[in-house]
């Protein structure tokens, strides 16, 4: 009502009717099209590269649908492998990226609000690599309209799952609809109104917490599942969400100010290192807790988290991937702890980079695999993904970094010309 | 303003132009040929299969359509002529099976019989029955073993073959997203295998390895095939989807016994009407040691295990 009152003032051309509308977002969406199809000769050969990795697993996925899941390692012990553990990890790596929100909004930290939009963008990309990590583990995905509301069967709230297909599409809706509408705003000159997207912000920080809790409820109701069937899990989920997300934030970060010039100052770095700071410890703390149930009560329950740290019957398929996450993990936090990691870049960049490969093993691989490993019967049956997998997943992760690509070039195109002539922060809409 | 000027496209055509056309003309090319094997996918070609409504919301006229539909999919898919159709439970009847473990010899004739009654794949020898070879002393299935391959029965060791237990608190149908697996009124949990999404969460949840996956298409000699089928049971599977033992319902609700039953040499296992006080099964469950498996977690199984005094 009075918001478009409010923006005539600002706003550049003559009336702001709704009817305005309906010519200026058409205006907004083909130049938003338009920046995601021109740039400099990086951004085309960066585009691709990641184009052509994409097709390679759109390739694959096309032949894994008409041939069947038979291509995949996966088996009735081991029934979902390496997609799920991806799904799983960039659950939590949409959830993380909401950590550049809560600073900004919860904490009023100024500096932070130009680089929200960092976050909230990666959570969008994440969102639907997550998606299609579902699709892509589906042996029917033709029948994905039997999931829909209304058209199809939903078994609410009966099934875990549908709370997660609600979730994670409300997740996405809701920060597109925050970045979507920053963007117009800044598009049209205009200031944007809080109104219309503080709450939804302040929505985004619930919600993120729920898709990863809502995910780990997937895995932790199944009683007949020892390895997954513990109080602990959603806990764990959110702590190591809050290392990756903030690590990914930092190192795509990192990357704009070298390629682009582009400056978001030190504050948001620091006050994101000091999250994980914390974050890292606390995931520790819990994994630790976890190793110690497992190993000192003992009997058949441990026989899973025995497969996955020291190999069960001669089988030791998981051993070197988990050893490798704890050592990964543990350095990064060693690294962060010492103060010269904001003198030395190098040392920030190496905790990311450990800390997001390790927290990418153990809640993908080392979450999904021992939850069949003995399988209900107590079959050892292993798993290593085939090619097949590896290139679906890599594919899929290509998509991912041509949206998040697009998008961050989009955003900072809008942003940066008129934020720096008229000085103020174009999302400081408070 | 200034974004506008500096963002929007020149004018005329530039070698730019061209260049990026071509691209994106490659591009669309090469995505195409990505997807192309797409095109090659049998269920694509089906519109009426793509739209089948839920078993449950199928009308009588509906569902006789399916059925025919579904009898000359499997002649072309498969080469051979099968009479499929659709048995209702019956009222006052609730199934339930017991095994004696004291006579079972681990022969493996149950899961054989499965194998050829139920229409599963050959290559991949699928069958809803595993027989764990136990060490006396223990019923820790830890210590089982289902890839015995020696005579039996083995002196030091007992068998135990496990199933679907059709729980009366299954975890297989409260997981499943799209309501494509549900416990009939005579307890049989069964799949609609024209609407199960291939999500394998239900395989997840089931704590006995009573769910398969159809990994690929079931390949079955036409000559091998048992042409009574059922919609709910023993018609050949699609690929992607979820499948179960299904107490070989198109026998049972026939009056008939389960297969693998008839199969069994030593006569380890009874099958009956567990709402009948005179059946055979309530005798069992009234006289004899009986345990079933996992109780502790609470999903109620109608499969009983049990030993002679």
């Amino acid at each position: 009502m009075n918001s478009s009152s409010t923006t005539t003032l600002t706003s550049k051309p003559g009336s702001s009717s709704k009817l305005d509308h309906w010519r200026a977002y058409p205006r907004f969406l083909s130049r938003v099209v338009w920046q995601a199809f021109d740039g400099n000769w990086l951004f085309y050969v960066w585009m691709i590269l990641l184009t052509a990795v994409f097709l390679v697993g759109a390739n694959a996925w096309a032949v894994q649908v008409r041939d069947g899941m038979g291509l995949t390692s996966m088996s009735d012990h081991v029934s979902w492998g390496l997609y799920i553990a991806n799904f799983t990890f960039l659950v939590g790596l949409a959830a993380g990226g909401v950590m550049m929100v809560i600073p900004a909004y919860l904490y009023h930290d100024e500096e932070m609000h130009d680089v929200v939009i960092v976050g909230e963008l990666l959570a969008v990309a994440a969102i639907i690599m997550a998606l299609c990590f579902v699709v892509a583990d589906l042996g029917r995905p033709d029948r994905f309209w039997h999931l829909l509301p209304g058209l199809g069967r939903f078994n609410f709230p009966l099934s875990m799952l549908t709370w997660d297909v609600i979730v994670l599409n409300g997740y996405l809706l809701i920060n597109l609809h925050i970045c979507g509408y920053l963007l117009y705003m800044r598009f049209l000159g205009r200031k944007p109104n809080p109104k219309w997207y503080v709450p939804m912000v302040f929505l985004s920080i619930i919600w993120a917490v729920s898709i990863h809790t809502v995910t780990a409820f997937l895995y932790c109701g199944l009683g007949g599942r020892p390895f997954w069937n513990t109080a602990l899990l959603a806990p764990r989920f959110l702590a190591s969400a809050f290392v990756s997300g903030p690590a990914f934030i930092i190192l795509a970060i990192g990357i704009l100010q070298r390629f682009l010039g582009t400056s978001f100052g030190v504050g948001p770095i620091r006050t994101l290192a000091n999250i994980m700071r914390v974050t890292i410890l606390i995931n520790l703390l819990m994994v630790g807790s976890e190793v110690f149930v497992e190993f000192y009560t003992g009997g058949t329950h441990t026989s899973a988290a025995q497969y996955l740290y020291f190999g069960l019957h001669g089988k030791n398929e998981l051993v070197p991937w988990i050893w490798s996450s704890v050592g990964m993990t543990i350095i990064a936090a060693l690294l962060l702890l010492s103060p010269k990691v904001f003198t030395h870049g190098w040392m920030l960049t190496l905790a990311c980079v450990l800390a997001f490969c390790g927290i990418w093993i153990e809640k993908g691989m080392g979450l999904i695999i021992p939850g069949f490993i003995p399988s209900v019967l107590h079959e050892i049956v292993e798993y290593r993904p085939s090619l097949l997998e590896w290139k679906i997943s890599t594919g899929i992760w290509a998509l991912g970094f041509m949206i998040y690509t697009v998008a961050l070039k989009v955003t900072l195109n809008v942003f940066r010309k008129p934020s720096s002539q008229a000085g103020a922060s174009p999302l400081a809409g408070r | 303003m200034d974004t506008e000027t500096t963002l929007a496209p020149k004018e005329g055509i530039t070698r730019r132009d061209v260049l990026k056309g071509l691209g994106a003309t490659l591009g669309l090319a090469a995505y195409a040929k990505a997807l192309a094997p797409l095109t090659e996918w049998k269920p694509a070609e089906s519109v009426d299969e793509f739209l089948q409504k839920h078993y449950k919301e199928l009308s009588p006229v509906d569902l006789n359509i399916v059925l025919r539909r579904l009898e000359k999919d499997t002649k072309d898919n498969h080469g051979v002529d099968v009479n499929i159709t659709d048995v209702k439970a019956q009222s006052g009847v609730k199934f339930g099976y017991a095994l004696n473990l004291s006579i079972c010899i681990g022969c493996r004739k149950c899961a054989e019989a499965c194998h050829q009654e139920n229409n599963h794949d050959r290559p991949s020898n699928q069958s809803y029955i595993r027989v764990l070879e136990m060490s006396k002393g223990s019923i820790d299935m830890e210590k089982g073993n289902a890839h015995y391959d020696h005579p039996v029965p083995q002196p030091d060791k007992f068998y135990m073959p496990v199933q679907c237990q059709q729980c009366d608190n299954p975890p297989c149908v409260s997981v499943c997203p799209v309501e494509a697996t549900w416990k009939e009124p005579d307890g049989i949990v069964v799949v609609d295998y024209n609407w199960c999404i291939g999500c394998r969460y239900c395989q997840a949840a089931c704590p006995y390895h009573a769910r398969r996956f159809n990994w690929t298409k079931p390949e079955i000699p036409a000559k091998e095939t048992n042409p009574e089928q059922n919609y709910l049971s023993n018609r050949i599977r699609p690929q992607g989807v979820m499948e179960k033992c299904t107490f070989c319902l198109h026998r049972t609700r026939n009056g008939r016994l389960p297969a693998c039953l008839e199969a069994c040499p030593t006569g380890a296992r009874v099958f009956g009407n567990l709402l009948d006080p005179k059946s055979e099964i309530r005798w069992v469950l009234e006289n004899k040691r009986v345990f079933v498996l996992k109780e502790d977690l609470g999903t109620k199984p109608q499969f009983f295990y049990f030993f002679d005094e």
